[in-house]
């Protein structure tokens, strides 16, 4: 049906196109909780590249790599969303526009 | 069979990101997320990462969506108004997408080997639970004592930062 194996580039290129549209909604959104749901993307697009790594090498070290990004992914949202309930309660919006306090 | 999975998968996963990036209701941008991020955990299986993509579903699709849904909820985030589309921003996108489907290729050309197919069968190598359990607690046993402390801090953190100043 589709010509060709499936390579290692294949992969990379999935994880590339994962982490431009992940960028995409970081750097275009403006919902906080968007913004941090593409951040999950870009972390799950490195994901992906590594645990191809790991199967091209045939070793398991980038699989525990994931494991550990998987788990400060987790930290990191936890912050994030107490941070942002934390900014809710003093401002009711989650609009990105509306925390320009620390602008420069 | 394994392009099958591969092309199906990847369509999957990259069309309900785009989703996610580009609709205006948060509980559908979660779905959509959820979504990829299953089916992400299907591709760890072709891969043979098992152990990797339990742990997807469980930690990602489980319990980070259900923080996610919760403060979505506990918010009452309503849909984004619509504003005019920022074109500088999305043509800096557009030449950074070009720059990375261009660019892919060539780093691929550049170490001949990764053209080789990644097999699914025969000399495969699949990673489980005992594999990287023997690993991490190993020769990645101080970051993972540090992964424990991370992760009591946050929960620390979370608690703090969520708490209701009790003077007012």
């Amino acid at each position: 049906m589709i010509p060709g194996e499936i390579t290692l580039g294949h992969y990379l290129a999935l994880s590339g196109l994962l982490f431009l549209v992940g960028l995409t909604g970081v750097l275009l959104r403006r919902s906080l909780l968007i913004v941090m749901m593409s951040l999950e993307l870009l972390l799950n697009a490195a994901n992906l590249a590594l645990v191809a790594a790991s199967r091209f090498k045939g070793i398991p070290d980038p699989q525990v790599a994931v494991f550990f990004v998987i788990t400060v992914a987790a930290a990191e949202v936890a912050v994030g969303l107490a941070i942002l309930v934390a900014i809710f309660r003093l401002k009711k919006t989650t609009s990105a526009e509306d925390f320009a306090a620390l602008k420069f | 069979m394994e392009q099958i999975f591969f092309w199906s998968l990847a369509a999957g996963i990259l069309a309900a990101s785009i989703a996610m990036v580009t609709l205006r209701n948060p509980v559908t941008n979660a779905v959509c997320l959820v979504v990829a991020l299953v089916l992400q955990a299907a591709l760890f299986v072709t891969l043979g990462a098992t152990f990797l993509a339990a742990v997807q579903v469980i930690v990602y699709a489980g319990a980070v969506m259900v923080l996610f849904l919760f403060v979505i909820m506990l918010l009452d985030v309503k849909a984004e108004a619509r504003r005019p589309i920022p074109w500088p921003k999305v043509g800096a996108v557009v030449l950074g997408a070009v720059a990375v489907v261009l660019g892919i290729p060539r780093l691929v050309a550049a170490f001949p080997s990764a053209r080789e197919p990644l097999r699914w069968s025969g000399q495969a190598v699949s990673f489980g639970a005992k594999d990287l359990g023997m690993l991490l607690f190993s020769s990645y046993a101080p970051l993972f004592l540090a992964t424990g402390v991370l992760l009591l801090v946050a929960t620390i953190g979370v608690v703090v930062l969520c708490r209701r100043d009790p003077s007012s």
